[in-house]
C-alpha cells in the first residue's frame, strides 16, 4: 500500500503528521507495526490474545497517547482487545481511531474492544475517529465496544466521531460510574449513501454524587439508516442527561431510542431526542449571506457535527 | 439606488387570496438612512422580505443599482450587495459566533475584528466569539449577533427587521449610536424597519406604511412632525362594525 494512503488516514483519524510525541501503538492490517512506550505509559502485548495494555502510572499528568488503527488489506477481519489502566491522580489524553481504505471486494472490518479502568481521581479525554474510503465495492465494517469503570472522582471525556466512509457500525458503549465521577459523551456521526449505524449506550450510576452526559449529533444522508438507544440508570443520588440530535436528509431513516432508569429517589436524569431537517431558516440567513444552497447546507452540517 | 415599481404581494387565505402589499412604489436613494414605520401587519418586514427576496412580488418589479432584480435569488441579490437582519433569526447548534461573523464578512476575521462588530452591538466581545449561536444565547443576545453579521457583511444595501426588538435599553443606547454612524458615514444605503422614536430620528427619510399602502414618505423633517397626528389605526380595524379591536 502506498505509504501517504497511510499517511493521509493517520491524519485524518489521529491528527498524526509526523513524529508523534508520547506513547505509541500503530496497528496495521492485523499486526502491532510500531510502538513507544514512555516511563509513565507502558503498552505492552497481550499474551492470550490479540491486543495491547495501555498502563498509565498513577499521577502522570499531561501526558498523550496515540493508539491507531490502519486496515488497507481487502478481506481482513481484526478483532483487537486493548486493555487502558489509568492510575490514581493521572491526566492523559487518548487519541485512538481506525481508517479503513479497502480498494478490494471483499468486506474490512475492524472490532475494537476497548476496556477502560479509570482510577481514583483520575481524568481522561479520549478521541476516537472512524473513517473509511477506498475505490472497491467491499464493505467497510467497524464495530467497536467500549467498558468503562470509574472509580471515585474519575472524571471521563469521550468524543467518539464517525466521519463519514463506514459501511456498518455497531458500538456498544458501557459505563459504570462510581461515587462523584463524572462521564462526558460527545457522539457525532455521519452516514451516507446505504450505511447503516447503531449505538447503545449504557451508562451505571452506581456513585453517589456522579454524573453523565450524552451529547449525541449525527446527520443521516442518503438511504442511510441511524439507531440510537441511549439508557441512563440512575442507582444513586445523581444526574444524567441524553441529549440526542439528528440532521434527516434525503431518504434516511432514523430511529432514537430514549430510556431512562431511576432506581433512587435522588436520581434526576433528563432525555431530550430530536429528529428533523435542516431548518429552513438556517438556510434563508447563509442565502442572505451570498452562500447558494449547496454552500449553506455543508457549512450547517459541518458545524453540527463539528 | 433601490426602486421599487408597482410590487404587489398576495397571499391565499381560505377561500380567496389577500393583499399583503398593494401596487407599491417608492425608490430610496443610495447613501441615505430611510426608517419604515407604521402599525403593525401594515406590511413592513414583508416589504423588506420581497426586497430581499425572501418572499417573492406577486406583480411588479424591483431594481437594485439599475438592474432587474425581481426574479434573482436570495444569494444572487446578497452577492449584488444586498442584506438582511432577521427580525427573528434561527439559531445555529454547533456552529460559533466568530464563524458566522466570518461567514457574513466573506473572509476570515482576527479575534479583535470579531470583537469590534460584537462591542458595537452592546456585546462584551471576549465572552462571545467562541460561544455556539444556540438555546444558550437569549433572544436579546441572538438579536445583536444578528445585528453584527449584517455589520460584518457591510452590504451597500443593509434592511435592518426592527432591529430594537427584544434588546435592552443600555444595549439599545449603543445600537442607535452605531446606526447614526452609518448614517454619518454615507458608505451604505439604509433601510430600517422601526417603531423607535430615537431611530425615526437619526433617519434622512421617514416611509409611513399602512395597510399595504404607503400613508407618506419623505424627508425626515416633513413626515417626523406629522406622525402624531396621523391616525394609525389600520383600515380593517376602522371598518369593523363591531368595533372590537
Amino acid at each position: 500500500m502506498d505509504q501517504s494512503v497511510i499517511e493521509k488516514m493517520l491524519s485524518t483519524i489521529a491528527g498524526i503528521t509526523g513524529k508523534v510525541e508520547g506513547a505509541f501503538n500503530l496497528r496495521q492490517n492485523g499486526q502491532g507495526v510500531e510502538r513507544y512506550s514512555t516511563e509513565n505509559v507502558k503498552i505492552v502485548s497481550k499474551t492470550d490474545r490479540p491486543g495491547i495494555d495501555i498502563l498509565v502510572r498513577p499521577g502522570t499528568r499531561g501526558e498523550s497517547v496515540h493508539i491507531p488503527v490502519i486496515l488497507t488489506e481487502s478481506g481482513l477481519d481484526d478483532l483487537v482487545y486493548n486493555d487502558f489502566i489509568i492510575g490514581e491522580g493521572a491526566d492523559v489524553t487518548i487519541i485512538a481511531g481506525c481508517g479503513i481504505h479497502n480498494d478490494g471486494h471483499a468486506k474490512s472490518e475492524h472490532d475494537g474492544i476497548h476496556s477502560f479502568k479509570i482510577g481514583k481521581n483520575a481524568h481522561i479525554r479520549y478521541v476516537e475517529k472512524h473513517y473509511g474510503e477506498g475505490t472497491g465495492t467491499g464493505e467497510r465494517i467497524l464495530n467497536p465496544t467500549t467498558l468503562i469503570t470509574m472509580d471515585e472522582g474519575a472524571n471521563c471525556e469521550m468524543e467518539m466521531v464517525q466521519i463519514g466512509g463506514v459501511s456498518s457500525t455497531i458500538r456498544k458503549t458501557d459505563a459504570t460510574l462510581g461515587k462523584d465521577a463524572k462521564l462526558l459523551i460527545t457522539e457525532r456521526l455521519m452516514t451516507h449513501d446505504n450505511q447503516s449505524a447503531v449505538s447503545d449506550v449504557v451508562i451505571h450510576l452506581n456513585g453517589e454524587g456522579s454524573s453523565a452526559q450524552v451529547i449525541s449529533r449525527s446527520v443521516a444522508k442518503d438511504q442511510s439508516e441511524q439507531v440510537f438507544h441511549p439508557i441512563a440508570q440512575g442507582n444513586a443520588p445523581c444526574h444524567a442527561h441524553i441529549q440526542c440530535d439528528t440532521i434527516l436528509m434525503d431518504g434516511a431513516h432514523v430511529r432514537s431510542i430514549p430510556e431512562i432508569e431511576a432506581n433512587h429517589s435522588e436520581a434526576a436524569i433528563i432525555h431530550e431526542a430530536a429528529i428533523g431537517r435542516i431548518n429552513n431558516e438556517q438556510m434563508l440567513k447563509l442565502e442572505t449571506l451570498g452562500l447558494d444552497e449547496q454552500e449553506a447546507e455543508k457549512i450547517i452540517i459541518d458545524a453540527f457535527l463539528d | 439606488m433601490l426602486e421599487v415599481k408597482n410590487i404587489s404581494f398576495e397571499v391565499a387565505q381560505n377561500d380567496g387570496t389577500t393583499q399583503i402589499i398593494k401596487d407599491l412604489s417608492f425608490t430610496v436613494p443610495t447613501g441615505r438612512l430611510t426608517v419604515i414605520t407604521g402599525p403593525n401587519g401594515g406590511g413592513k418586514s414583508t416589504l423588506a422580505k420581497l426586497i430581499m427576496g425572501l418572499e417573492k412580488v406577486t406583480s411588479g418589479q424591483i431594481l437594485w443599482n439599475g438592474q432587474e432584480i425581481t426574479d434573482k435569488s436570495v444569494t444572487d441579490r446578497a452577492r449584488l450587495g444586498i442584506g438582511y437582519a432577521f427580525q427573528q433569526p434561527p439559531r445555529f447548534k454547533g456552529m460559533k459566533i466568530s464563524r458566522l461573523l466570518e461567514l457574513a464578512h466573506g473572509s476570515p476575521l482576527s479575534e479583535e475584528e470579531c470583537c469590534s462588530y460584537l462591542s458595537k452591538v452592546g456585546l462584551c466581545a471576549r465572552e462571545y466569539i467562541s460561544r455556539e449561536i444556540d438555546a444558550t444565547l437569549s433572544g436579546g443576545e441572538l438579536k445583536r449577533i444578528e445585528i453584527a453579521t449584517l455589520l460584518a457583511k457591510k452590504p451597500e444595501l443593509a434592511i435592518f427587521d426592527e432591529p430594537e426588538a427584544g434588546i435592552d435599553l443600555w444595549s439599545f443606547a449603543m445600537l442607535v449610536d452605531t446606526f447614526d454612524k452609518l448614517r454619518k458615514s454615507g458608505e451604505q444605503t439604509v433601510v430600517i424597519i422601526s417603531h423607535q422614536e430615537r431611530i425615526l430620528q437619526l433617519a434622512d427619510d421617514i416611509m409611513i406604511l399602512q395597510d399595504g399602502g404607503i400613508r407618506a414618505y419623505g424627508p425626515k423633517e416633513e413626515i417626523f412632525p406629522t406622525l402624531n397626528s396621523i391616525n394609525m389605526v389600520s383600515h380593517a380595524c376602522m371598518t369593523n362594525e363591531r368595533g372590537t379591536c
